[in-house]
């Protein structure tokens, strides 16, 4: 009996005599890799019902053939790892593919590759959970760990100032901080007039409406100012410095400061943490002053407070360790948010992936380590009635 | 070996600015040769090489293939025949977050559609033709050494069981006994699948024991087209600077 398949083209067809107890396969046409598809499944049946020695080949009609059409013809008598099979029978004569046939045998790494089945279910979940919660602990460490060697290369530093990179500095602190005071202004403002609507809408049910100069004060100042800024810098400056740091390493370009003699915490990660500190409060003055504007520009217009009325209402509703608390928590999320981008950057290996996830964490990381340490901040000045 | 060119290069004038990096330019690659390319640094081989593969097409003159000017084929028949060639770039241009094997997929999942079991099995065989271990297959390039990367780069190439395979600066960054065999595996596969293969190189082991015929890149133009013997008896400067130096005579010794 003989069945035959046809690839699309048509340009190669096999036909299969398995009448007897042997096996012809009569290859037609040119088998090359663009037209040799539709013969996989025929052929691994043929493979699994017959033993080797009984099928043969006949390539008298064999036109073109190029390396996976020998591949998949000759596939049947391919042993696992290296051993070779039995010689193949074939009939007719066909000197490339003779050639490429026996390539084949000699190179086809026809090792399946060991890859351990994956365990699903309930321990694959348990692992999950495991691992993860491995890795976030161990993020931890070594984020205290990179906070401490900055420490002391900044201690190295302060005892020889003139090791201080003034310019590198500088530079930092224009991309960190000048370059996003007119975002971080214009987030602030409207962060400020939504809280004066929320405010205005609620009060005014109690007759109260008065009392958003202090709800829009005391939230700008306490919080939504310095939050803002600490996130808009994670968002800008930490995927920023995750990235140049990261690509340097890649380059191998961190290894070469090394040889050379320069301290890449020294060069590249002290200045960024140096404009961050100092950046932050500046930011976060600047963030308040728009807030407190927005919060100013809505209450004037839809409840009728003439900003001189807002601002004397501040000065004597509001004390001033409102402004000093917000203070305060920038320099901490400036280095919060410096110290974990380097970090990511100088975590980099040495491919395009790693780059792309460690620019991710960084400002996932920063975010999240700014709301809890807020969150931490919180809770301190409760306890200390400020 | 029959007698018309398969590519050749007619005049080509190739110019960054102010600054001519061809002139007048002609070469010819044969059916089945092996062609080495060499030439200072700087001398535009890289560029020649973009200019063959039409990806940068030529400021002055014509590339022709087969008969067929660049200039004339439409954008699908340039991709149609691009598909006969391989490429093995200088920094071998693996996909970093691809496994070697789907590396080596990219093309045939491109280009023809045959069932998944059998696309991994091909592409085992191009990599076992490319002399790389089992192993190789399922690592990332950033895990490979240098020499592997190359093999990489090569099974890529040879995913499509292509006409002609372009090296550049195969042997490069490898140690002495790499190079050496990756110059013997370039020459088994161009006998065994018939390739024709152009490679630029700074070898001149390879270019002793492998290549065919040399062409020289020197004064914006190729200025010898010949069987290695014929070229480094020739009366050039940076011919004899080349060839007769110390490791072009060490070179000389080893083949003899
Ligand atoms: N995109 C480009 N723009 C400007 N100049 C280029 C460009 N690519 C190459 N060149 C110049 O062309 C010349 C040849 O470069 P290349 O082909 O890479 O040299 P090589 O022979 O070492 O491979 C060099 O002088 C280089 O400066
Ligand atoms: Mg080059």
């Amino acid at each position: 009996m003989t069945r035959s398949w046809t690839s699309p083209d048509g340009r190669a067809r096999l036909s299969v005599d398995d009448g007897g107890d042997v096996c012809t396969l009569i290859a037609h046409g040119d088998w090359l890799v663009s037209t040799i598809g539709v013969f996989d499944r025929p052929l691994s049946e043929i493979a699994a019902r017959f033993s080797v020695d009984k099928i043969c080949i006949d390539v008298r009609e064999l036109g073109r053939i190029d390396t996976a059409g020998a591949y998949i013809l000759s596939r049947f008598a391919l042993k696992p790892c290296g051993q070779n099979g039995p010689e193949l029978s074939l009939i007719g004569a066909h000197d490339v593919a003779q050639r490429l046939m026996a390539e084949v045998r000699t190179r086809m790494l026809n090792c399946p590759p060991d890859d351990t089945p994956s365990r699903g279910g309930i321990v694959a979940t348990f692992a999950r959970i495991g691992r993860g919660f491995e890795s976030a602990t161990r993020e931890g460490v070594d984020t205290l760990a990179f906070l401490g060697r900055a420490i002391l290369t900044f201690l190295r530093v302060v005892v020889n100032p003139t090791r201080l990179r003034w310019n590198a500095i500088v530079h930092q602190m224009e991309v960190v901080g000048v370059d996003a005071l007119p975002i971080v202004s214009i987030l602030s403002f409207f962060i400020g007039a939504v809280v004066a609507y929320m405010g205005a809408k609620l009060l005014t049910t109690f007759g109260a409406s008065v009392f958003t100069v202090e709800l829009v004060g005391l939230s700008v100042l306490r919080e939504f100012g310095v939050l803002i800024t600490a996130i808009m810098l994670a968002g800008r400056s930490d995927s920023a410095f995750a990235a140049a740091l990261g690509s340097m390493k890649m380059q191998q370009e961190i290894d070469a400061m090394k040889v050379i003699g320069l301290d890449p915490f020294e060069v590249l990660v002290l200045p960024r943490i140096i404009a961050c500190v100092l950046m932050a409060p500046l930011l976060a003055f600047a963030a308040m002053l728009a807030g407190i504007f927005g919060g100013m520009m809505v209450a004037w217009t839809t409840l009728d407070i003439a900003p001189s009325f807002f601002i004397t209402r501040m000065e004597t509703a509001i004390p001033w360790n409102h402004f000093w608390v917000g203070m305060s928590k920038a320099p901490v999320f400036g280095l919060l948010v410096a110290i974990i981008g380097c970090r990511q950057g100088m975590k980099v290996g040495g491919d395009v992936e790693s780059l792309g996830a460690c620019t991710t964490a960084a400002v996932v990381q920063a975010i999240f380590a700014v709301i809890v340490v807020d969150a931490l901040f919180a809770m301190v000045y409760l306890e200390l009635g400020v | 070996m029959s007698e018309r060119a398969i590519i050749e290069v007619r005049g080509l004038h190739t110019q960054f600015g102010s600054h001519v990096v061809h002139d007048n330019l002609d070469l010819e690659v044969r059916r089945g040769e092996i062609l080495g390319i060499v030439g200072g640094s700087g001398t535009g081989k890289s560029v020649l090489l973009n200019t063959i593969l039409g990806l940068k097409s030529p400021d002055g003159g014509e590339v022709f293939y087969d008969g067929r000017a660049y200039s004339k084929l439409s954008a699908e028949d340039l991709t149609a025949l691009q598909q006969n060639w391989g490429v093995l770039f200088q920094g071998s241009a693996l996909f970093s977050a691809l496994t070697v094997r789907e590396n080596v997929q990219v093309p045939l999942r491109e280009h023809v559609s045959l069932p998944l079991s059998l696309m991994d099995e091909i592409a085992d065989l191009k990599i076992g033709l490319a002399g790389l271990a089992p192993e190789a297959s399922t690592k990332f390039p950033s895990e490979l050494s240098g020499g592997m990367k190359k093999r990489a780069g090569l099974a890529r190439a040879l995913a499509l069981d292509p006409d002609i395979l372009f090296l550049d600066e195969p042997t490069s960054g490898l140690d002495p006994i790499g190079a050496g065999e990756f110059d013997t595996l370039i020459y088994d596969l161009s006998r065994t699948l018939g390739l024709t293969v152009v490679m630029i190189t700074h070898d001149l082991d390879s270019l002793h024991t492998i290549c065919d015929r040399v062409a020289v890149l020197a004064e914006k133009r190729v200025i010898a087209n010949a069987p290695v013997d014929e070229v480094a008896a020739m009366d050039h400067p940076w011919i004899q600077t080349y060839f007769g130096g110390p490791r072009g005579r060490a070179a000389l010794r080893e083949t003899r």
